[in-house]
C-alpha cells in the first residue's frame, strides 16, 4: 500500500474531518451540538403542517358524472385515439379526458388534432406539449446512455417537424391540471403529478404515505395521473384514489401489443376503477411509421409490446420485468 | 455562528421527497481518494446510524410525505443492522442503497432479493466503480477492488438485482459518450443484459480537495446565479441527510456543521443558506445524488 493510501487509513484516529481541515472528534461534535434549530415537540408539530399547507386549488370543477374515460401519452398514434374513443362511445361515457404527451414515437403528428376537437376530448398540457409550444430544440430528456438520447431527441424532432405552428399554439393554450366531479368525489387531473408536470408516479416508487399527502394538500378524493407510460391503481387507506391512467401511444411494456385506458364510474360508495386494454389495428400504424422513416426500434415495440428505448427512467421493480 | 454574506441565496425545502440516511457513518472498509466525505475505516466523524435511531426518523418522514429512502456512508453493509434497517424502512417508501460491493456475497444477496420481492416498493442498490479496468479504477479506490466490485455486481445479478453502477468523472474520459459506451459494454460482458449506470460529477472537498486542489474563492453561488425557475433544480431543494449526529440539508455537507439544521426532521423544513462551494458544483454540474 502506498504512504498516500496508509495515512488514508490512520489520519483519522481520534480526528473528524471539518471542512478541509481535521479536528479532534470531540470538537466536531460538540460544534454540531450547537447547530440547528431547536423546537418543542408541539412546535415540531405547528412546524410540519406549516410545511405541509398549500393555497386552495382554484381550477374550475367540471362535471358531475357519472362515467368518464380518461387517458394519457397518445404519442401521435391516432388509430389509438380513433379505437379509445369508440370504446368511450360504447361505455356512453359523459366526456373524455386526455391528461396529455400528444407527440413523439409515433408517425404524422398532425393526425390527432381533428380527432381530439371532434371527440371533444378535454386535454391536458403535457411537458411534451410544454416543450413543442415552447420552441425547445430537443425533449431535455438527459438520458445517460448516449442511445437513449439518439432516439429521444429523433422523435422530438421529428413531431416538431412535423407539427403546424397552429397546433403548437392550441397546444401551449391547453391547462395544466383540471378538476372533475364523479358522483360525489372531486378529482384532480394532472400530467406528471400536481406538483411538477415531469414528475413519475411509478407503482413502485409512490409510497401510500407520499399518496395519502399528496391528496391532502389538493383537497381532493383521488388523483388522476399519467406520463410514465405504465398503468396502474391504488385504493388508498383513507379511502381515496390514485389512478396512473395509462397512455394509449404505445404499449405498456408487458409483451402485448395492446394499450391501456381507463374508466371512471361512480360507484356510490366507492369510486369505480377499471384500467383497460385497447386493442387497435397496430399492423396498419407499424406501416405508416415504417413510410414515415422512424426507428425499427420504434415498430418493434408496437409489435412485440416491449419498450426498446429510454427504459432507464423505470425503477428497479419495473424494470426487472422488463425485456430490455 | 459564522456570518452569511449578503447576497447568499436561500433554498427553501419545497417538498421532503428524498430523505438520506449517512448509515454507516464515514466508516468504511475503503479509503477512496476521491471520496467527498473522506470515509475510510478509521474515520469516525460520524458512527454507524442503529436502527432504534432511524425509526422516528421513517415515521417523521413518512407524515412530510417523502417519497424515497437512501442509504449511504462510508459503505451501508458494514452497519450490522443495515438489514433490519431496509426491513423497516421498505414498508415506508422505495429504498436505494449506495455500495461499494465489497460485502456483497452471495448469501446476502440472497437475503436482499428476498426482501426486494417481499416489500410494496423497490429496493434498489448503486455499486460504484470508477474506471472500466483495474488500471484505472484501482488508484481511485484501491488495489485489487476493480475485480472484488465486479464480483459483488455479478453476485447481485445472480441473485436477481440488477444494481445502477454509479460512475465518477475522476476521469475526464468516464463521462464523454464513449467512456459511458465502454461501461456499457463492460457490462454487457458481465452478462448484464439490462446495464444500468449513473455518472457524478466530483466535489472538489474531502479526499478530493487533496487530490486535486480544493475550490477557488469565485466558486461561490449569488442570488444572481438563479434559474429563471429558482433554485428548484438543486436536490437541497427537496432532500434532507440523517447523521447519528443529526439531520443536514443535503448528503455533500456533512463534514461542515454548518450544514447542520436540526436534530428532528421538523427543525429543518426552513430555507437553507447556499454559501459552501460544494454548492456551485451541484449548481454548474446539475448534480442529483439521488438515481
Amino acid at each position: 500500500m502506498s504512504d498516500a493510501t496508509d495515512s488514508k487509513l490512520t489520519v483519522h484516529r481520534g480526528m473528524a474531518t471539518w471542512g478541509e481541515r481535521l479536528a479532534p472528534l470531540e470538537e466536531f461534535r460538540r460544534a454540531t451540538a450547537r447547530v440547528g434549530r431547536q423546537l418543542s415537540q408541539a412546535e415540531r408539530l405547528a412546524e410540519q403542517q406549516r410545511f405541509l399547507e398549500q393555497e386552495r386549488d382554484t381550477t374550475p370543477l367540471e362535471g358531475p358524472y357519472s362515467r368518464v374515460v380518461v387517458f394519457g401519452g397518445v404519442y401521435n398514434n391516432h388509430l389509438a385515439l380513433e379505437a379509445v374513443l369508440d370504446a368511450a362511445h360504447k361505455h356512453r361515457a359523459e366526456a373524455v379526458y386526455c391528461l396529455g404527451d400528444l407527440g413523439g414515437f409515433g408517425p404524422s403528428p398532425e393526425k390527432v388534432w381533428p380527432l381530439l376537437l371532434e371527440g371533444e376530448v378535454r386535454t391536458l398540457r403535457g411537458n411534451y406539449e410544454e416543450s413543442l409550444a415552447g420552441g425547445r430544440e430537443d425533449c431535455n430528456c438527459g438520458y445517460t446512455d448516449p442511445r437513449d438520447n439518439h432516439f429521444a431527441t429523433l422523435s422530438y424532432r421529428y413531431t416538431a417537424e412535423n407539427c403546424s405552428s397552429d397546433f403548437k399554439s392550441w397546444m401551449g393554450g391547453l391547462p395544466p391540471r383540471r378538476r372533475i366531479r364523479v358522483g360525489r368525489r372531486e378529482l384532480l387531473l394532472v400530467h406528471g403529478s400536481p406538483r411538477q408536470i415531469n414528475e413519475f408516479l411509478f407503482d413502485s416508487t409512490s409510497p401510500v404515505s407520499f399518496l395519502e399527502v399528496l391528496l391532502d394538500q389538493e383537497s381532493c378524493d383521488g388523483l388522476l395521473c399519467t406520463h410514465t407510460g405504465l398503468h396502474w391503481h391504488r385504493h388508498l387507506p383513507s379511502g381515496r384514489d390514485v389512478v396512473n391512467v395509462g397512455v394509449i401511444g404505445r404499449p405498456a411494456n408487458d409483451g402485448q401489443p395492446g394499450v391501456w385506458y381507463t374508466l371512471l364510474e361512480d360507484r356510490d360508495a366507492e369510486l369505480g376503477v377499471e384500467l383497460l386494454p385497447l386493442e387497435y389495428d397496430h399492423p396498419a400504424l407499424a406501416l405508416e411509421m415504417q413510410q414515415q422513416g422512424l426507428p425499427q426500434e420504434f415498430i418493434d415495440t408496437l409489435r412485440h409490446g416491449w419498450w426498446t428505448t429510454c427504459l432507464e427512467i423505470l425503477p428497479a421493480r419495473e424494470r426487472s420485468r422488463s425485456r430490455y | 455562528m459564522p456570518t452569511i454574506e449578503a447576497g447568499t441565496p436561500r433554498v427553501g425545502l419545497r417538498s421532503l421527497d428524498t430523505l438520506w440516511f449517512q448509515v454507516a457513518g464515514t466508516i468504511c472498509n475503503l479509503a477512496c481518494t476521491h471520496c467527498f466525505v473522506s470515509a475510510s475505516p478509521t474515520n469516525r466523524t460520524h458512527e454507524f446510524l442503529s436502527l432504534e435511531a432511524i425509526l422516528p426518523y421513517l415515521e417523521e418522514a413518512a407524515a412530510l410525505g417523502v417519497k424515497e429512502f437512501y442509504f449511504t456512508g462510508g459503505e451501508p453493509f458494514l452497519n450490522p443492522e443495515m438489514e433490519s434497517i431496509l426491513e423497516k424502512a421498505l414498508p415506508v417508501a422505495p429504498a436505494t442503497v449506495l455500495t461499494n460491493g465489497l460485502l456483497l456475497d452471495t448469501e446476502r444477496c440472497r437475503r436482499l432479493r428476498r426482501l426486494a420481492d417481499q416489500a410494496d416498493y423497490s429496493l434498489d442498490f448503486r455499486v460504484s466503480l470508477d474506471g472500466y479496468a483495474p488500471e484505472t479504477n484501482d488508484p481511485i479506490r484501491g488495489e485489487g477492488t476493480f475485480d472484488r466490485i465486479l464480483q459483488g455486481v455479478s453476485n447481485l445479478v445472480e441473485a436477481g438485482l440488477n444494481p445502477v453502477i454509479t460512475v465518477t468523472e475522476v476521469y475526464e474520459d468516464n463521462g464523454t459518450v464513449r467512456g459511458k459506451e465502454r461501461f456499457f459494454e463492460l457490462l454487457r460482458g458481465l452478462g448484464i443484459t439490462k446495464p444500468r449506470l449513473k455518472m457524478l460529477p466530483v466535489f472538489q472537498i474531502g479526499a478530493e480537495a487533496e487530490r486535486t486542489g480544493a475550490y477557488e474563492t469565485w466558486q461561490r453561488l449569488r442570488d444572481s446565479d438563479a434559474l429563471d425557475e429558482g433554485w428548484s433544480h438543486l436536490q437541497c431543494s427537496s432532500c434532507r441527510m440523517v447523521t447519528d449526529q443529526g439531520v443536514w440539508v443535503c448528503p455533500i455537507l456533512i463534514n461542515e456543521p454548518q450544514g447542520k439544521m436540526g436534530d428532528a426532521l421538523a427543525e429543518t423544513l426552513e430555507p437553507f443558506p447556499l454559501d459552501h462551494p460544494a454548492c456551485w458544483t451541484c449548481h454548474v454540474y446539475g448534480v442529483s445524488c439521488k438515481t
